[in-house]
């Protein structure tokens, strides 16, 4: 069990009548990049924030490196600790520059000294060429600099896992592209991640394993180019269908 | 190659600056009609002389300038001490009102009580309430100095205000950024002070200040206890001379007490507003 660093047994997740996830089960082992595709409202983003405990599961499990996130009177602050998560909409605190965001979470939640945060978050700032960004408020920063410093705020706490929550959707393309190739690099550092994205062509690339998610449940599993190239549901033959009707795959 | 400004923005240029031209003559010729008729009301009232001497002689002005400066004294020094003590009150009932946990529903519902009682008292009704009330308990170890239960009833009143405006901002700041820094593992609290508080105060910073200026000529109410502040000086010197005077020396001081704080308020929404149209977020 300890192999997988995320596991997921039965989940189910529903707001009031309707039914968002059901007998959900993936598992995600270490190193290991998994994407999440599917049309909006499939239940994507709800998987993920069920993931970070942002959201109450309704029945399941939910396992984190061998340990029952989902148990009751477990404590919700110390696991995110150890949970990275992108949103779509950066969600940069508007009042830190971009040291004091990335810093925020190593100094007050994992107890690192300030000199220690700043030099191991202006290492980082430096490896992915935003160095001299460190000292601005995100409101100046592109929308591309400001996904990668939301990026490099979770990757500065060494999570376990690292949830993307369609980081490029509120992006332009050239932007998309920076972004991208910096979840690439972090992936061949050997960062476990699970990744929601409409972006058909990065998922190719960056998934060990594609999910496409339909009505709440997995619809369909496996290898990136053979899901793509010879889908066997028909739902995921209509979503390939209507994606490259608008120009998106 | 230099650049020539073509015919069309010469023209265009000459059209603007003749339009503000126009708008600046506007405003001055209409000020001063307005003045001058102004003038021509007041001074050629009947009753005019006789109001000029019992509310702007200037021999009594002077006579009265002393104790009234005096007694200004004591409400600058009631003044700040009562801000001090109603931000950090404010502070922390707002706090208590956007607490989630249920184990603090009874002080959240103090909370709402207190700000619900004390934003509808009128401040006179407190100030007598406090101010005679408290003594007539006669209970030893109160304190019954007219000044200190003079600034208790300031605070009491403006700590309900300023708790809801603090409120506001807090309720202002955009949900997402909480369920971010709760993403990271911050604690509830640490969530609160470190992200959501910073952005709330800095968001109600020019209504906050509008309190502080209403509060500084609010201290002048402390009189109505026996305080000798500004506004009982006067009065005594009033009573002494049948010369309204000293009321508008008090008036004037308490007007140039509270003008820096309304200009820097002013200033101060000013430039958040330029900075939130360069953001594009209207």
């Amino acid at each position: 069990m300890t192999s997988n660093i995320l596991e997921i047994k039965n989940l189910r997740k529903s707001f009031g009548e309707d039914l968002v996830l059901q007998n959900l089960c993936l598992a995600i082992p270490e190193h290991s990049v998994k994407v999440l595709i599917g049309a909006s409202g499939s239940g994507k983003s709800t998987l993920l924030r069920c993931v970070n405990l942002l959201e109450a599961i309704d029945d399941g499990e939910i396992f984190l490196d061998g340990e029952d996130i989902s148990a009751f009177g477990v404590n919700p602050d110390t696991v995110r600790s150890s949970i990275g998560s992108v949103f779509q909409s950066f969600n940069l605190f508007p009042h830190l520059s971009v040291l004091e965001n990335i810093t925020l979470a190593p100094r007050h939640v994992h107890g690192k000294s300030k000199n220690e945060a700043d030099a191991e978050a202006m290492e980082l700032l430096s490896r992915f060429g935003l160095a001299e960004k460190a000292h601005q408020y995100p409101d100046l920063l592109s929308g591309g600099q400001q996904q990668r410093v939301a990026i490099l705020r979770a990757v500065i706490n060494r999570p376990k896992v690292l949830l993307l929550d369609e980081v490029t959707s509120a992006l332009d393309p050239i932007l998309i592209a920076e972004v991208l190739s910096l979840i690439s690099e972090l992936k061949t550092a050997g960062m476990t991640m699970m990744i929601a994205t409409h972006e058909m062509g990065f998922a190719r690339q960056v998934a060990d394993e594609l999910l496409f998610l339909h009505n709440g449940r997995i619809c369909e599993v496996g290898d990136p180019t053979l899901l793509l190239e010879s889908p066997k549901t028909p739902e995921l033959q209509a979503f390939l269908a209507a994606l490259r009707g608008a120009g998106r795959l | 190659m230099s650049y020539q400004p073509s015919p069309l923005r010469l023209q265009r240029e000459e059209a603007r600056r003749l339009a503000s031209r126009r708008s600046t003559w506007l405003a001055l010729s209409s000020t001063v009609v307005v003045g001058i008729v102004l003038i021509f009301v007041v001074t050629g009232a009947s009753g005019f002389d006789r109001v000029r001497e019992t509310f702007f002689s200037a021999h009594y002005a002077w006579k009265a300038l002393p104790q009234v400066l005096s007694g200004l004294w004591l409400n600058l020094r009631v003044m700040l001490i009562a801000e001090i003590f109603v931000l950090i009150f404010g502070l922390l009932i707002a706090l208590a009102r956007t607490t989630k946990s249920p184990v603090l529903l009874p002080v959240r519902l103090l909370a709402a009580a207190y700000t619900d009682i004390f934003r509808g008292l009128p401040l006179l009704l407190v100030l007598l309430l406090v101010g005679l009330g408290i003594p007539g308990l006669q209970i030893s170890w109160l304190p019954n100095s007219a000044v200190l239960l003079g600034t208790v009833s300031l605070v009491l009143t403006y700590s309900a205000y300023v708790a809801e405006v603090i409120r506001a901002g807090i309720e202002a700041v955009n949900p997402a950024q909480r369920m971010a820094a709760r993403a990271l593992g911050l604690t509830q609290s640490q969530t609160q002070r470190f992200v959501i508080l910073p952005q709330a105060l800095r968001k109600v910073t020019p209504p906050l200040l509008n309190d502080l200026v209403s509060l500084q000529k609010d201290s002048g109410l402390i009189s109505v206890l026996g305080a000798i502040d500004a506004i009982r000086a006067a009065g005594i010197q009033t009573a002494q001379s049948f010369n309204f005077t000293p009321y508008l020396v008090a008036g004037a001081l308490f007007v140039a007490l509270t003008i820096p704080l309304t200009r820097f308020t002013d200033w101060l929404t000013r430039r958040q507003d330029r900075a939130r149209q360069q953001q594009g977020q209207w």
